[in-house]
Order: structure tokens, then sequence, then C-alpha cells
């Protein structure tokens, strides 16, 4: 008597496929994250923008989730629809199998008779039915033996007394195997295997069918998805980065001097947060910037304050040196020296509160010009006349025939600036070149050059030679003028929108180089 | 000598200008404010004020416009603040040139002469009186009339319209006018030239119409005519 055994054990111990790898892991999400994942790689060589790294960012969070979800539930579904027809098949195949009874000894003709009786009733599907005992091969079909059943269910149905299946693709074509050892009861709880092993193989075509629908379904379900996702990303994105846009223009705003630049910052998230942040940041710095702009402004008034008030005492003493170096001649040695001390020191006096005049105007942005259309060699010709700059210390290389327009009164000051200095710090013969050039962006110039025949100016002073009150020799305490004159001459320069150049020549000595705007007009109004 | 009056609030300066100015022997009388120095100009009679601009009470800028109103005295501001405004609404008022405080005495006293100095007549051979439209100059006299009714000119205003009218449609630049009309050898201000032309067309143009006598050519500067 042979009795089958449980069959329960049996679908865990086949539930994987003949390849080996793990059922439900479709080869395609992996293609499908593999290419976004080469669009997403591109996407950020075009573009590192926040939007677009915000949606790409969104999308993969969306096909990440999508793909996962369609893999889980389509490999769930499989193995229900598998296992429904598994454990049908198995638990009819069984009932078969023990509804048959095998006669002993096991004769070929006989028991091909038995497996054409299962084979009739197959279920859910029709199966072939094989036996094999011994050397004895029958089966309910054409061939004795089976080219599915595999040597590992032939081991496992060996070793198993209760039975085993598996799932055999074998030429494209799934198949259900299932192997069945006839048992006869030995006593009241024990079975005992015969050598005879029943096998079933049932095409799974339509099962193959359903499961190739379910994954076409899932696949079909997350494209939209990710469509869909779309949506919200780029809400989100807009969202996050209209904040950020703001965040930016109020930036952009403040650092071209808006100081009262603010946000203005909604509802209470992070952004909301950064843009407080941002608020009391512009506020602080526009607080240290007022304080300092204050106290700037203070020292320039106080400077401009400073130099009023010596103007007014110095008139009355500029007006008597005259007085005082005439009676000088009259009085004692010691007293006539004391008395032409104060009258030089006052003329000096009275030109360094004119210079800090000149800068307080500047500083205040209160200096005009006033420009004239003039002969540019001429007006150098007059500044020279002018100081009695006229001997052969001085040397001119000025074109005919020019005309510039400038303010008279400051083009006199730079260049008599210019060549006081290179008297007084380089050495004579001092010459001043004018000629005409083109500025990089094509607009002409007017150049004018002072240079000396001192020994130039050392590579250190060279960068602070137009500060105030700069002294390029730290032994000379006190120069020829205020120690502003070429600070004024940079502003002069400026006012006019040009530009001015301290170098040295190759073979030595100090040269100025002052470049003016050379407009003209000349046309009667 | 010319007689000088000066009027100027700070004693120091007041009283340094006044030394000076003795000293190279001009006739020199101040006052302390704008109306001690109206005050003193009909008692005094002087050739030529010498006005600051700051004043308490009164300041410089009335001073010189009320001055204006009736005579043709030679006026130069003393400016202390330097600030391009003042000198130019002193200049508008009617004065004839103006210092830059604080300033040598000989620099005031060559102002003073450039002021008071006759211009050079050019015109010899000339008739005594030109007629140019409705202006007829007088070069010996040193009168203007238009349309028959006499001119008040200050000096500085004669000055230039002799000079313009010497030599009709010539142009001169602002620069040449500020050394032939009032002697600046260097660093002139041309808003000098500016501010007399204006004064002056007003005087002897016709308002509604674009200036006939004194005509602007920009970039060039100015010149009489053509009529």
């Amino acid at each position: 008597m042979i009795t089958l055994s449980r069959s329960e054990a049996g679908p865990a111990h086949g539930a994987r496929t003949a390849d080996g790898s793990p059922a439900g892991d479709d080869p395609a999400p992996a293609v499908r994250r593999a290419s976004l994942g080469r669009a997403l790689r591109r996407a950020r060589t075009l573009t590192f923008g926040l939007r677009t790294r915000l949606v790409l960012a969104f999308l993969l969070i969306a096909a990440v989730t999508a793909v996962t979800t369609a893999a889980l539930t389509y490999r769930e579904a499989r193995n229900a629809l598998l296992k429904t027809t598994q454990d049908t098949a198995v638990s009819s195949f069984r009932d078969q199998v023990q509804q048959t009874a095998f006669s002993l000894p096991v004769e070929a003709v006989t028991l091909q008779e038995r497996l054409r009786e299962i084979a009739a009733k197959g279920k859910p599907r029709p199966w072939v039915v094989f036996a094999e005992y011994g050397a004895v091969r029958a089966s309910s079909g054409a061939n004795p033996v089976s080219t599915v059943i595999t040597p590992e269910l032939r081991r496992a149905a060996g070793a198993d007394p209760h039975g085993t299946f598996q799932r055999v693709v074998k030429d494209g074509e799934p198949y259900l195997t299932i192997a069945m050892p006839t048992v006869f009861a030995a006593g009241p709880d024990t079975v005992l295997p015969t050598r005879l092993v029943v096998y079933a193989v049932m095409p799974m075509t339509d099962e193959q069918t359903n499961v190739d629908a379910l994954l076409v379904a899932a696949r079909n379900g997350a494209l939209p998805g990710l469509a869909i996702a779309l949506v919200p990303a780029l809400l989100t994105a807009r969202s996050v980065l209209r904040p950020v846009r703001e965040l930016r223009r109020a930036a952009r705003s403040m650092g071209s001097g808006r100081l009262d630049t603010r946000i203005r910052p909604q509802g209470n998230d992070e952004l909301a947060e950064l843009a407080h942040t941002f608020n009391d940041s512009a506020s602080e710095l526009e607080h240290t910037v007022r304080e300092l702009r204050q106290a700037e402004a203070r020292a320039r008034r106080f400077a401009a304050d400073v130099s009023h008030e010596l103007r007014t005492p110095l008139a009355g003493m500029l007006a008597v040196t005259e007085v005082l170096d005439e009676s000088a001649e009259q009085l004692d040695p010691d007293t006539a020296r004391a008395v032409r001390l104060v009258s030089t020191e006052t003329g000096k006096l009275a030109v360094l509160v004119e210079d800090l005049m000149e800068i307080s105007r500047f500083d205040a942005r209160a200096a005009e010009l006033n420009t004239d259309e003039v002969d540019p060699a001429e007006a150098v010709r007059k500044t020279l006349q002018a100081r009695h700059w006229t001997d052969d210390r001085f040397r001119t290389e000025l074109p005919e025939g020019l005309r510039a327009l400038l303010d008279p009164r400051r083009f006199d000051i730079v260049i008599a600036n210019l060549v006081g200095n290179a008297l007084h710090h380089g050495g004579a013969p001092v010459t001043v070149r004018q000629r005409t050039g083109v500025r990089s962006d094509g607009s002409p110039v007017l150049i004018t050059e002072v240079a000396d025949s001192g020994p130039g100016i050392s590579p250190e002073a060279l960068p602070h030679i137009f500060d105030r009150f700069f002294k390029a020799d730290a032994a000379r305490t006190r120069s020829a003028g205020s120690g502003l004159g070429l600070a004024i001459t940079l502003e002069n320069v400026r006012l006019h929108g040009g530009t001015i150049h301290a170098g040295n020549l190759p073979g030595g000595g100090a040269l100025f180089t002052v470049e003016l705007p050379l407009h003209t007009e000349g046309h009667v109004g | 000598m010319p007689r000088v009056l000066l009027v100027e609030d700070d004693p120091s300066v007041r009283e340094g200008v006044e030394l000076g100015l003795r000293r190279r022997g001009h006739d020199v009388r101040s006052a302390a404010t704008g109306e001690a120095g109206l005050v003193a100009l009909r008692e005094f009679h002087p050739d030529l004020l010498l006005l600051d601009l700051m004043l308490p009470g009164m300041n410089g800028v009335q001073v010189c416009r009320q001055v204006r109103e009736n005579s043709q005295l030679p006026i130069i501001m003393l400016t202390a603040r330097g600030d391009d405004f003042d000198v130019v609404v002193g200049l508008e008022a009617g004065a004839d040139d103006y210092i830059v405080k604080p300033a040598r005495t000989e620099v005031i006293e060559a102002r003073i002469r450039a002021v008071l100095r006759r211009i050079d007549d050019p015109g010899q051979g000339r008739p005594a009186v030109e007629v140019h439209g409705d202006l007829a100059i007088d070069r010996a006299g040193l009168t203007v009339t238009r349309s028959g009714h006499r001119l008040a000119l200050a000096p500085s205003e004669l000055k230039l319209l002799l000079h313009l009218s010497a030599a009709p449609e010539q142009v001169f630049s602002r620069q040449q006018l500020l050394e032939h009309v009032w002697e600046h050898s260097f660093h002139a201000d041309a808003r000098l030239v500016d501010a007399c032309v204006r004064r002056l067309r007003t005087k002897i143009e016709d308002e509604s119409q674009p200036p006939r006598y004194i005509q602007t050519l920009r970039g060039f500067g100015y010149r009489f005519g053509p009529l």
C-alpha cells in the first residue's frame, strides 16, 4: 500500500527558477534605472541649475518609488499566481498518484497504462507523467524519459520522501515539474518509500502569459506615474525657488549699494528663516555702514571746518606778511630772522589750508568741472610762464593746433603740480611732452607726460605716490609743497574722466602720464 | 592813489588788509558790517569797494545788489568760502571780480589795479562814437547808449563790451577775455566771463530775442555781432 505524504513543504523548496536568479527580479527596472542615471548625468553636465536638480531629484525619487512598488507588486502577484497553479497541480497529482494502485513488481507496460490514466486527469492543465523505477522508464507520452526533469529534482525526490517540485524553463518554455515518490505504510505512523518515483511535467505557458501581462501592467502604471510626478516636482521647485530667487535679487540689490533692501519672509520653513537671517544681517550691515559713513562724513566735515576756520586768521596774517618782510630790514638780526620765519611759514600754511580746502571739496563731491575748449599746448605754456618756469631747466614738446575741452584752472593745477613735483623731488631738466592717443575703447585722448631727470621713484613708494601727505623720502620731514599736490592732481584728472600713471623711465627719472578724454565741441550755439 | 572801502566783519582780516593796502599807498576806509559799509560809501566816495561776502546781518551779495542799483562803482568780492556757488551768486549780483581769502596784499592790489585800469583804446582813427544797431558806444567818453538811453554799466561790463566791439565778428575765447579784460594771467575762472556776459545781455539785448550783440560760439567763446 502506498500513501502519499504532505506537499505543503513543496512550494517552499521550489521557489527558484532554473537559471538560478531570484524569482521576481525582472531585468527591465534595472535597465530603466540605468538609463535614467545616464539622463541625470547628462542633464548635470548641461546645467546645474537648482530647478533642474530639484526636478530631477524629485523624478528620481518618484522613479525609484514607482519601480520598487511595481517590482514588489509584480513579484507578489506572480508568486501568488504561480503558487495557486503549483498547489493545485501538486495536490491534484498527489491525489492521482495516491488513488493509483501500482502493482508490484513494476512492469513497463502496466506502468505505462497507469501513467496514461493519471495523465488523462491532469489538473489544472494536462500534464505528461513519467515514472522511474530502477532501470525501468515509462511515460504517458511518446518519450519514456523527460528532457525537462533536472538531476536536482531527481536528487531531491530521492532525498525527500514527501515529494517536491521545480519550475524549469526549457527552450524558452516554462514548465512545472513535480516528483512524487510512492510510499507504503510500514506501520500506523511510518511510511517507507518504494523506489518508484512518479513525475509530472506540466507546461505553464498560460501562467507565463499572465505573468507577462502583469509585468506590462506594472510598467505601464509606473510611466504615467512618473509623468504625473513631474507636476508636483515643478510646483515644489517653483515654491522653493521663488524665495531663492527673491534672495538672489535682494543680495544683488544689496551689492549694488541699496542697503535698505529687505525680503518679505513667507511661511515658517527654513527658507523663511533664511529670509529672516538675511534681513537681520542686512540691518546689521546697514547700521554698520551708516555709522561708518557718518564717522567718515564727520571726519571730512571736521577737516573742511578746520580748514575753513583757519582761513580767516590766515587771511589777516597773509595780508601783513609783506609788511613783515619789508620791516625786517630795519630790525636787529634775530628779530628779523624770527619775522621772516613767521612770514615764510604763514605763506606755507596758507598753501596747505588752500590744498586742504580743495581736497575737502573733492571729498564732499562739491568740486565742479568748468570746461572750456582750449589749446592744450598753449595752456601748458601759460602754466610754465605764470610760474616763471621758462629757463633751460624746462623743455617742452608740444604739438600745435590741438583743441581740447577741459577745465583750464584745473588743468593748470595738474601741470603745475606735476612740474613742481618733478623739479623738487626729481631733477632738472623737466620735460613736458604732449601728444594724442587712442584708448582701448577707441576714444581719443590727450596724453601729457611730465618727465624729470632725477633718480626716479623707488618701487616701494610707487604705489603710494598719490596718497595724501605721502613722503617718498622719510628723512625729509617736510616737502616744498603741502604734501597734497599729487593727491589733488589725481582728483583733478579723475574729475576730467582721465587717468594718471606714475612710473620710471628706463634710463632713470620719474615719468607721470596724464590721459584726458579729448572730446571737443565746436559749433555755433 | 585809489580810495578803497573795505567791508569785512573779521577784525584781524580787516586790519591786516587795511594795513597791507595802506602800506602800498592806498587810502583805505573800512567798515565791519554791510549797513555801515553803505553809510561809509556815501561819505567816503571810494574808487573801489572791497566787499566780503559773508557778513552778519546784510550780507555781501545784498550790499552788492544795492550798490549796483544806482552806481557803477567797481566792486571786488572777498570770499572765504571758496564755495563755487557763492562766487557765482556774487558775480550775478554785479561784482566785477573776486578774490579768494587768504590772499597776499600784492594779489589784492594787482586785482584792484586791474579793475580800475581803463581799457586801452585800440580804436585810433575811429569816430568817437560808434553805432552798432541800437547801441551807441562812446569810446572817449566811456558811455554806452541804447536807443538814446544811457546804460549804467559796471566797469567789467563796459570793458567787456568795449573789447568785443572793437573787433566786431572776431571770436574771443573766454581765456583771452579773462586775460584782456580782467588781466588774469592764469588759473582763470571762466565763470567770471559768463556771469559778466549774462549781466551785459540783460542791459543791451532784447530779452525776447536770441542774443544779437554778444553771441556765443559754443566751444570757442564770444563775439560781437554780426548784427
